[in-house]
C-alpha cells in the first residue's frame, strides 16, 4: 500500500535550500532519497518553494478570496512530500524516523485513499 | 498539622506509593493473574488498588505490609471485576477459587513470586514475537502503553490495541502459566532472553543523549535481567545477557563527545567508563562461563569484554573479537553477526579481507540495514575505492536515524 510522508521543516530548514553543495541537510537528504530509491520504495514525491511563496484560494459568499502565503501560520510548514510503497504503516514509521526532516521538525505519515481516488475518478 | 507539614507528608507517601509500585507491579500482576490468566484484570485491579492507595494512605499513614494492603486491595477489586464479566461468562468456578484464596491472603502476607511464569508467559511461541517485549514491560513492569508505544515507533492507540489482543489471547489461548519442561527450557528461555534485550537495544538506539525515555528503558531491561537471574541463578545465559547489557551500560558517557557528536566504541575516551559495571559485568561473565554452556548472549558479552580491555591494555585483541564472532556465527548467523565479524576480519587481517566477508553476505535484507552500508563504506574509503565509498555512505547516511550518527557518517564521507 501507499503512504504519504508530509515534512513539515522549520524555516531554518527553509534558509538551508540556497547553501552550498556541502550542506549537511542537503547531504542527509541525497543520501536518504538514494535509500528509498535503492530499496526500491519510493513512487513519487517532491520539495515545495517555501511557504511565503504559497498563495491561499478561498471562495466565500461566491467571492473569491486570496491570501499571500500559506494556509497554515505555524512555526513549522509543509516542505514537501514522499509516496512510498510500503507492506505496513509500521514500515512507513520507520521510514519516517530516517527522514532527515525527522529531527528537526516533523513527519506525518498518512496512508492515500486508493478507495476515494476511485469514487472521485469513476 | 500545618500546610507544608501536609505538603511533605503528602509527598513522602507519595514517594512509598512509587517505590512500592515500581517494586511489587510485576510480583502482585504476576500472582493475581497466574490462576486466571486474566493478565489484563490483574493490571486493572493492582491500578485500581494504586489509586485507592493515593486516597487513603497520606490520610491513615502507610499501612505496616505495603505490598500485602496493595494485595489484599486488587484481589477485592478483581473479584469485582471478575464478577461483572461473570454475568457474561458464568465462570463460578473461577469466582469461587477467588473467594477461596482471598481468605487465605488475610492470615498471610506473604505470597509466591510467580514473575518467572509471567515472563514465559509473554514470551510464548503462540505470541506474535513482535509483541513479547511490550507485554513484558507492561505487564511485569507496569510501563504504560503510550511509553512502550513511543519507543516502538507505533502510533499509542495502535500499541494499546495489540497489547489488549495479545492478553486476549492469554486469557482465552489456554497458554499456561508454567516454567517449561526441562527439553522445553533451553528455547523458552531464549525467547525471554531476546525479548529483555530488545528491551535494552531500544533504548540504548533512543538515547542520543537526551531522551529521558529512552535512557530508562535501558535500565528497565537491566532490571528485568536482575530479577530474572534471581530467578534462575543456574542459567549461564541469563548471566551473560546481564554481563553484555552492563558492559552496554558501563560505556554510556563515552557515547557521545562534548560537543554531542556521536563517538565509535574504538575512539571512546575509556576514562569515561564506568569501571564499577565492567567489574560487574566481568564477574557474571566468568561465573557463567564457569558452567561451561556457551550461549550468544555470553558470546556477546565476551566481544564487549575485549573491547573493555582497552581501559586497562590500550588495545584490542582484535583476533579474539573475530574468533567469538566465528563462534556466535555458527549459533545465529544474523545480518548482525555476520556484519560485526565482517568488521573485526577487516580490523584483523584489512580491509581486503574485511570486504571479502562483507561480500558473502547474501541477503535480501541488506538494503534497509544500515550497520552493513556503514562498514562497508568505511571499508571502501580505506581500500581507496572513492566512488564506491561515496554511495555506500550515501546508503548508510539514509538509513540512519539518529542525527549525532547521521553528522559522524556526513563527515567521514567528506
Amino acid at each position: 500500500m501507499q503512504f504519504a510522508l508530509l515534512i513539515f521543516e522549520p524555516p531554518e530548514a527553509f534558509a538551508a535550500r540556497n547553501a552550498d553543495e556541502n550542506d549537511p541537510y542537503l547531504g542527509a537528504w541525497r543520501a536518504y532519497h538514494k535509500a528509498l530509491v535503492e530499496a526500491d520504495i519510493f513512487v513519487g514525491g517532491s520539495p515545495l518553494q517555501p511557504p511565503e511563496t504559497g498563495t491561499t484560494v478561498r471562495l466565500k459568499d461566491g467571492k473569491r478570496r486570496v491570501q499571500d502565503g500559506p494556509f497554515a501560520d505555524t512555526k513549522e510548514q509543509l516542505g514537501g512530500f514522499t509516496i512510498l510503497e510500503l507492506p505496513s504503516l509500521d514500515a512507513a514509521l520507520e521510514w519516517a524516523a530516517r527522514c532527515p526532516a525527522a529531527s528537526i521538525g516533523a513527519v506525518e505519515v498518512r496512508p492515500v485513499s486508493p478507495e476515494y481516488l476511485r469514487r472521485v475518478t469513476g | 498539622m500545618s500546610g507544608s507539614e501536609q505538603e511533605s507528608t503528602y509527598r513522602t507517601t507519595h514517594g512509598t506509593i512509587e517505590r512500592v509500585a515500581r517494586e511489587s507491579y510485576g510480583r502482585l500482576v504476576a500472582y493475581l493473574s497466574s490462576n486466571t490468566h486474566d493478565v489484563g484484570s490483574a493490571e486493572d485491579a493492582l491500578s485500581n488498588a494504586l489509586v485507592a492507595a493515593l486516597e487513603t494512605w497520606p490520610r491513615d499513614g502507610v499501612p505496616q505490609n505495603p505490598e500485602a494492603w496493595l494485595l489484599t486491595t486488587a484481589r477485592r477489586s478483581f473479584i469485582d471485576l471478575a464478577r461483572h464479566r461473570q454475568v457474561a461468562e458464568a465462570s463460578e468456578p473461577t469466582l469461587a477459587l477467588l473467594r477461596e484464596e482471598s481468605k487465605d491472603m488475610t492470615f498471610s502476607p506473604q505470597f509466591p513470586d510467580e514473575r518467572l511464569k509471567l515472563l514465559f508467559v509473554c514470551a510464548h511461541p503462540a505470541i506474535d514475537p513482535a509483541m513479547h517485549t511490550p507485554l513484558m514491560l507492561q505487564t511485569v513492569l507496569g510501563l504504560d502503553a503510550a511509553r512502550i508505544a513511543h519507543a516502538f515507533l507505533i502510533s499509542p492507540t495502535t500499541m494499546g490495541q495489540r497489547l489488549v489482543r495479545a492478553k486476549t489471547k492469554i486469557r482465552d489461548g489456554g497458554i499456561r502459566f508454567e516454567i517449561p519442561q526441562e527439553r522445553a527450557l533451553p528455547q523458552r528461555l531464549g525467547a525471554v532472553l531476546e525479548a529483555i534485550y530488545a528491551a535494552f537495544g531500544i533504548g540504548w538506539d533512543d538515547m542520543a543523549g537526551v531522551d529521558q525515555s529512552g535512557r530508562d528503558l535501558a535500565e528497565e531491561a537491566i532490571w528485568l535481567a536482575r530479577v530474572l537471574l534471581q530467578l534462575m541463578p543456574q542459567e549461564a545465559e541469563v548471566q551473560g545477557l546481564l554481563a553484555l547489557m552492563l558492559h552496554c551500560e558501563a560505556r554510556r558517557a563515552a557515547r557521545r563527545g562534548p560537543d554531542g557528536r556521536y563517538m565509535p566504541l574504538s575512539e571512546q575516551d575509556c576514562q569515561k567508563w564506568s569501571l564499577p559495571l565492567i567489574e560487574e559485568a566481568e564477574r557474571h561473565l566468568r561465573e557463567a562461563s564457569s558452567r561451561s554452556r556457551t550461549g550468544r548472549f555470553q558470546l556477546e558479552a565476551a566481544i564487549q569484554s575485549v573491547h573493555a580491555e582497552r581501559a586497562r591494555s590500550g588495545g584490542i585483541q582484535w583476533n579474539a573479537v573475530m574468533m567469538f564472532y566465528d563462534q556466535l556465527i555458527r549459533i545465529s548467523p544474523t545480518l548482525g553477526t555476520r556484519t560485526g565479524y565482517a568488521a573485526a576480519v577487516a580490523e584483523a587481517k584489512g580491509a581486503e579481507a574485511g570486504l571479502a566477508t562483507l561480500n558473502a553476505i547474501d541477503s535480501d535484507d541488506i538494503s534497509a540495514y544500515q550497520p552493513y552500508w556503514a562498514v562497508r563504506a568505511h571499508l571502501l574509503q580505506q581500500l581507496g575505492k572513492t566512488s564506491e565509498a561515496l554511495d555506500a555512505f550515501d546508503r548508510a547516511i539514509g538509513l540512519t536515524e539518529d542525527p549525532a550518527v547521521r553528522r559522524f557518517l556526513l563527515q567521514r564521507r567528506g
